[in-house]
């Protein structure tokens, strides 16, 4: 098992490093080096370069090298955490990520945990008492919730929550909050408007665990191993949740692995509609405005989560099923 | 012969799908005593598993038990008709009056519990050990059934067993709480021939060690003529032929019973001579026949009659019961028949 695991962890190291280079060429795509563009970009908006900084900073790149020493150049300033300067912000991209990472990570957490809390006892239910009317009731939902587009329900929940609630909704944070430095009454103020961003980004990928779910367990519910659990005297309610439950449940855990990157670039329409401080609306104007070390950063950052998320997927279906354990040997 | 322990008298039981009635078992008597094994003998689909689980009340829907009696006599005498028990009730008999052992025991099992959890369970309901005790039991039930390294197996998966070692960790689950009637539901077909003989070996022992009284659901003859006692032989949901072992074997009554004894292959055939298959196939369950529902298969069919009456249970006179024609009924079904004409 701990080979396994060391192999699966150089294979995310090796993976994690042919990002590494599909992200350095997503830099170096647009036309023209980056020094050329930041000229341009400066001049545009009044300010000069001089003939001796541009040529420092073709030097600091190594702009006019072969492609490998800029790309080992990139990967060891990377390293030390310096991933670049953005260029439409003039300052380093982790000043610019900066917080929205953890945000991201954060409410991708939340919406995850809101995702299992809907799913899980919603799925089970429908097909325990499969065609009965809450099935069914069900079954529209989660059609309407896999149809409907996010931002649209997003839109919707903040009309409602405004005109019953006067809640205002959107963003992570309320507006005196937003720039203030961290502080307990910061979190719970996090903590306060985390739910409904959450349950909004949960709700499609609910609608879709939950079909799974019911699709899964209605599968393992017409084994013979659910008849043994009963013929040994056991409770319908204790034969179902021990046995098919159990079973079912391998789709939870890789379902762990897409979440992050979903939420980035899957929801991106939603943050804007929210106005979450997330990864996603910042990768979408570094896209548009060819800031392009900021995109390439989020791009890294973004495979990363990916190969460690499956990474955790993986170490949490080991957990769920011993079959996956005992193949490893 | 003493009182039996389970005593089944007409049980029905019916599936209700949309596209109508499945009669999967339609009116089934047997008794089974302490001690011996009755065996219940037919093809694919002709309702021997259903009554298993008649019986112990776990009908998959839409199934359900819709007549008929279940008469067990419990170890303190009290005689109690399962088909009465809400589903509530009935669950403190499975296990310890009535266990099942099922055909595949891969998939009989979840691969999820190591098998000291999924025999322990049963002991903990019913016996309320904790987990240590339960753990303890299971390693004996484990030794007892021949299991080797018990105190090491029992924290195996099932798929990390053999086949036959799997069956034999169904059995010790099956025996967990001291079962006294046991039925074991085609237990040996997903095993090859020495492990199929091992296994009837273990039952046998476990028999005489404990008194067990046993219902042996298989569609083989030969385990039947090596385990059973008495015999039962299904066609379509119906008991056609009942009677001991040996009568069975040596004088079959009903053609169907006889047509089933000429298929098995026999060493001493002819070289290069067709082995006798039973003419035609089983009909749907939504097409069953009217009359004796085995006529259009029937070599002795009696016209105008078995097309049309369904043969009673006729008890003859060496104690056995048989349905058909050619053994009695005749008079009645004829006296029906022009009454309903006339």
């Amino acid at each position: 098992m701990i080979a396994f695991m060391t192999r699966r962890l150089l294979l995310g190291v090796m993976t994690i490093w042919l990002i590494s280079i599909l992200s350095f060429i997503i830099i170096q795509l647009p036309p023209g080096d980056f020094v050329d563009a930041y000229i341009a970009q400066l001049s545009s908006s009044g300010s000069q370069v001089s003939a001796a900084e541009a040529e420092n900073l073709r030097q600091l790149y190594g702009l006019g090298e072969p492609f490998y020493v800029q790309y080992g150049k990139w990967l060891a300033r990377i390293v030390t955490g310096d991933f670049g300067e953005s260029m439409e912000w003039r300052r380093p991209v982790t000043e610019v990520i900066g917080d929205r990472i953890w945000l991201t990570l954060l409410l991708s957490f939340a919406a995850l945990l809101v995702t299992w809390g809907l799913a899980l006892p919603i799925g089970i239910f429908s097909a325990v008492r499969q065609y009965s009317f809450a099935d069914y009731a069900f079954t529209l939902v989660g059609f309407i919730g896999i149809a409907v587009p996010n931002f649209l329900l997003a839109l919707v929940i903040m009309y409602f929550a405004f005109v019953w609630f006067g809640a205002s909704v959107g963003g992570l944070f309320s507006a005196e909050m937003a720039l203030a430095p961290w502080s307990a009454a910061k979190v719970w103020d996090l903590i306060k408007h985390l739910p409904l961003p959450a349950l909004i980004l949960a709700l499609g990928g609910t609608a879709q665990l939950i079909r799974i779910m019911r699709a899964n367990l209605l599968d393992e519910l017409r084994r013979p191993y659910v008849v043994t659990a009963r013929a040994k005297g056991l409770s319908e309610a204790r034969a179902i949740i021990k046995y098919p439950v159990r079973a079912a449940l391998n789709p939870f855990a890789s379902n762990i692995a897409y979440l992050f990157p979903y939420l980035v670039s899957g929801s991106i329409i939603v943050s804007i509609v929210l106005g979450l401080p997330t990864v996603g609306p910042l990768l979408v104007k570094a896209l548009v405005a060819q800031d392009m070390f900021l995109a390439g950063t989020i791009v890294l950052l973004l495979g990363v989560m990916t190969v460690v998320g499956t990474f955790i997927s993986d170490l949490v279906l080991m957990w769920v099923d011993p079959r996956i354990r005992h193949q490893m040997d | 012969m003493a009182d039996p322990i389970l005593s089944v008298r007409g049980l029905k039981t019916q599936f209700f799908g949309p596209e109508g009635v499945v009669r999967a078992v339609d009116g089934v008597d047997f008794d089974v005593f302490e001690g011996r094994t009755l065996g219940v003998v037919g093809e694919s689909g002709c309702g021997k598993s259903v009554t298993a689980r008649s019986v112990l009340g776990i009908v998959d829907r839409p199934g359900k038990v819709v007549g008929g009696s279940m008469k067990l006599r419990r170890a303190n005498g009290e005689v109690v008709d399962l088909g009465t028990l809400t589903n509530e009730q009935m669950r403190k008999y499975r296990g310890p009056e009535i266990a099942l052992v099922f055909q595949e025991p891969m998939a009989s099992f979840s691969q999820h519990y190591t098998i000291g959890n999924q025999i322990g369970e049963g002991i903990k309901l019913h016996m309320g050990l904790d987990d240590r005790a339960a753990k303890k039991r299971a390693i004996e039930l484990l030794d007892m059934v021949g299991v080797p390294q018990p105190a090491r197996r029992v924290d195996d998966y099932p798929f990390q067993l053999s086949g036959g070692l799997r069956q034999r960790v169904m059995i010790a689950m099956a025996l967990s709480c001291d079962p006294r009637v046991l039925i074991a539901d085609e237990p040996t077909t997903a095993l090859d021939v020495t492990t199929q003989a091992q296994i009837l070996d273990l039952l046998r022992t476990l028999q005489k060690d404990r008194g067990l009284a046993i219902i042996l659901i298989t569609h083989d003859m030969g385990v039947i003529a090596e385990m059973a006692h008495d015999v039962s032989v299904m066609y379509l949901g119906r008991a056609v032929e009942t009677g001991s072992v040996k009568e069975i074997f040596e004088t079959p009554k009903h053609p169907y019973t006889r047509a089933l004894l000429r298929s098995i292959p026999t060493v001493l055939a002819k070289p290069r001579t067709r082995l006798p298959t039973i003419a035609g196939s089983i009909p749907h369950p939504f097409d069953r026949p009217k009359g004796c529902s085995y006529h259009p298969r029937c070599a002795e069919i009696i016209g105008a009659v078995c097309e049309k009456a369904e043969p009673p249970a006729v008890d003859t006179d060496d104690g056995r019961q048989v349905r058909c024609f050619l053994h009695g009924g005749m008079e009645e079904a004829k006296a029906g028949l022009q009454g309903a004409s006339a």
